[in-house]
């Protein structure tokens, strides 16, 4: 800092005289914000000695440099003098100053209704009543989407030219072919390890071979389409949220709506049809993965070879087993679409919302996909399956 | 303030800076002086808002060199270009409110994060910026996507103004107001030119601002400033890009009347 400034930066100070009733203060220095806390120790140690003085004297004529900080610890300590029905003036502001603190003393002066205090307990209800109707509207947000992709769909089909073939395969390409490398890996880590266990365990048994079935099974009629299905939803799920979010609240979706076209039909439809689609290809190549996972552990630590693996394989599953896997996929998909786009469609304004929605989307997508695995585990067990 | 000091706000000397092949403002020098509005004009992409964020440090600059309060900028010492940072208030062009705090929050952030003051001072001083500006202390409870464009402007002006800097860099704040708002907004940074004693840079293309607030315009041309001065200056101008940007269809209105 330059030599000059150091009497701009002296310390700030308030002295108090009393001459009969009169009161007189009389800050000097500095009182800009930089000093901030002693200005409030000062202004709030020289509230103590209002007293009885019937006159308060404001002089300004010592004070350096101000700022709105300043000038407002000053003018609210006026004003506290003065509501105690005292004569408050103010003197010696330099002129330089003086719009200033002409300024600060409008402000602050309506007051603002506080904000009534609510009852705990009434709060705590309102919460859960509110929570229960989030739930309600929940499913109605989802139903509603579900109907507007339905007519959609149909509109499309009625003019099969409409569908926007360009951005459905681009969709498939991102959320399909991208993904395909970290579904291989993970469904191979995941069959590899439920083998592993499974001849682990099995082995004090002596029923090893009983391996190939546990593996064959769970994996082609749960784990792979459910284990994909989960990765999906936090990968294009998430995305999906968050590109339809900032769409909207960048205001795109309103500025296709004024064009006359339809977002479910434009943006959302493309977008879940891609899902649909794709999810079963990644469900089989996820189940192979596993298979394959599971045949390389059943070779290296159960010393099963490859031509009695898929003897044992043939022997366990059946078609019926695959058909179960794969019919779940697209329902899945749909799921996962459906709360993605209209967890995007709910964003609102603020960046905090955006990050919301799609830990939302995320969750409840996962949910949603677990629960609609044990409903189809009951459906298929009562068709016999 | 320091009268003995000296009389510039910013001086900018030989400034260069480019991108990649591209040289966009080349040994561009321009002084601003205490307390006063300087406008500057420049044609669309032609470096006005690179000029004002090379100043304010978020693009690197090849060459030359950025004083501001005397203080030169950009060297080693961080420190000293972070104290300079809290002299100077910065109104985004689309208000950059952070969209996640309320506006009193807003306002009070820069508070908060350099001074050590008290919750209520803080209120009370953010309540007191929020009435400067002209918005009610109950806008302060909303979130910025729910103010209008004009509430927008006047929060973010009165986040700009929270440490009651010196200098105060307006990138085009008029923009997207109705002439009524934009009136009422170019009073209001001269008021609180008046009274706070800021100096003002402003990038702008709203020629009614030029005429009524800014004490000197400098207009930016081929990277340079190639003039400066009063409006009645500039209007005078023989340099072919000012004569058109002032004489064209659009400036008919601040031509003398004829006749």
């Amino acid at each position: 800092m330059p030599e000059g400034d150091i009497s701009l930066r002296s310390h700030p100070g308030l002295t108090a005289d009393t001459t009969d009733d009169v009161l007189e203060f009389r800050p000097s220095g500095s009182w800009v914000s930089r000093n901030v806390a002693e200005l409030e120790n000062l202004t709030e140690s020289a509230n103590t000695k209002l007293g009885r003085a019937m006159t308060v004297k404001l002089d300004l004529g010592a004070v350096s440099e101000i700022d709105t900080v300043g000038a407002w610890l000053i003018e609210k300590l006026g004003r506290r003098a003065a509501s105690g029905g005292r004569r408050v003036e103010m003197v010696g502001v330099a002129e330089n100053y003086s719009g200033l603190v002409e300024e600060v003393r409008q402000v602050n002066r309506r007051e603002i209704s506080p904000v009534p205090r609510q009852n705990p307990i009434v709060v705590k209800l309102t919460e859960m009543g509110r929570s229960s109707l989030g739930a309600a509207q929940d499913v109605t947000v989802f139903l509603d989407m579900l109907a507007a992709l339905f007519f959609a769909l149909a509109r499309t089909l009625r003019r099969p030219r409409s569908l926007r073939v360009t951005s459905l395969v681009y969709q498939m390409y991102r959320i399909g072919w991208q993904a395909i490398p970290i579904v291989v890996l993970i469904t191979f880590l995941i069959g590899a390890i439920i083998a592993q266990q499974g001849i682990f365990h099995f082995r004090r048994f002596g029923a090893e071979s009983y391996v190939v079935d546990m593996v064959g099974i769970l994996v082609l009629r749960e784990l792979g389409v459910l284990i994909v299905a989960i990765m999906v939803a936090g990968r294009s799920g998430s995305a999906y949220t968050a590109e339809i979010g900032s769409m909207k609240m960048r205001e795109e979706i309103d500025a296709l709506v004024t064009m006359g076209l339809d977002p479910v039909e434009v943006l959302i439809l493309p977008r879940i049809v891609a899902l649909i689609l794709t999810l079963p290809i990644l469900a089989f190549v996820g189940s192979m993965a596993a298979l394959y996972g599971g045949g390389l552990v059943a070779q290296l630590y159960g010393g099963m070879g490859p031509p009695i693996f898929i003897a044992r394989l043939r022997e366990a599953i059946s078609v019926t087993h695959f058909e179960v896997g794969m019919l779940k996929a697209p329902f899945m998909a749909l799921v996962i679409g459906i709360v993605a786009c209209s967890e995007g469609l709910r964003v609102k304004g603020s960046a905090e919302s955006l990050g919301q929605q799609t830990t939302t989307s995320v969750v409840k997508s996962i949910f949603l996909v677990i629960v609609l695995d044990g409903l189809f585990a009951v459906f298929f067990a009562s068709i016999g399956m | 303030m320091d009268e003995r000091g000296l009389s510039s706000a910013i001086r900018v000397t030989d400034l260069v800076v480019g991108f990649g092949r591209q040289i966009v403002l080349n040994e561009l020098s321009l002084e601003v002086r205490r307390g006063e509005i300087l406008g500057l004009v420049g044609a669309s992409g032609g470096g006005k808002s690179v000029l004002m964020r090379t100043i304010i440090g978020l693009i690197p600059r090849r060459s030359g060199t950025i004083e501001v309060m005397g203080t030169p900028l950009g060297g080693a010492d961080e420190r000293t270009t972070q104290a300079v940072a809290t002299r100077w208030g910065i109104l985004f062009q689309q208000g950059a409110l952070f969209s996640s705090l309320t506006v009193k929050q807003n306002v009070q952030f820069p508070l908060r994060e350099n001074l050590q003051m008290s919750q209520v001072l803080m209120d009370e001083v953010a309540t007191a910026k929020l009435e400067m500006v002209g918005l009610r202390a109950e806008d302060g409870d909303k979130f910025p996507a729910e103010l209008s464009g004009g509430m927008t402007k006047r929060a973010a002006l009165a986040r700009a103004l929270a440490l009651d800097p010196s200098i105060v860099f307006l990138d085009e704040p008029t923009s997207g107001l109705d002439p009524i708002s934009a009136g009422d907004f170019d009073a209001l940074i001269k008021t609180l030119q008046q009274t706070l004693g800021l100096t003002v840079f402003m990038v702008t293309h709203d020629l009614a601002s030029l005429n009524t607030v800014c004490d000197r315009v400098a207009a930016l041309a081929d990277g340079k400033i190639v003039a400066i001065g009063p409006m009645r200056d500039l209007l005078r101008s023989e340099h072919p890009w000012v004569k058109a940007y002032f004489h064209g269809k659009r400036s008919q209105m601040l031509q003398p009347k004829e006749s």
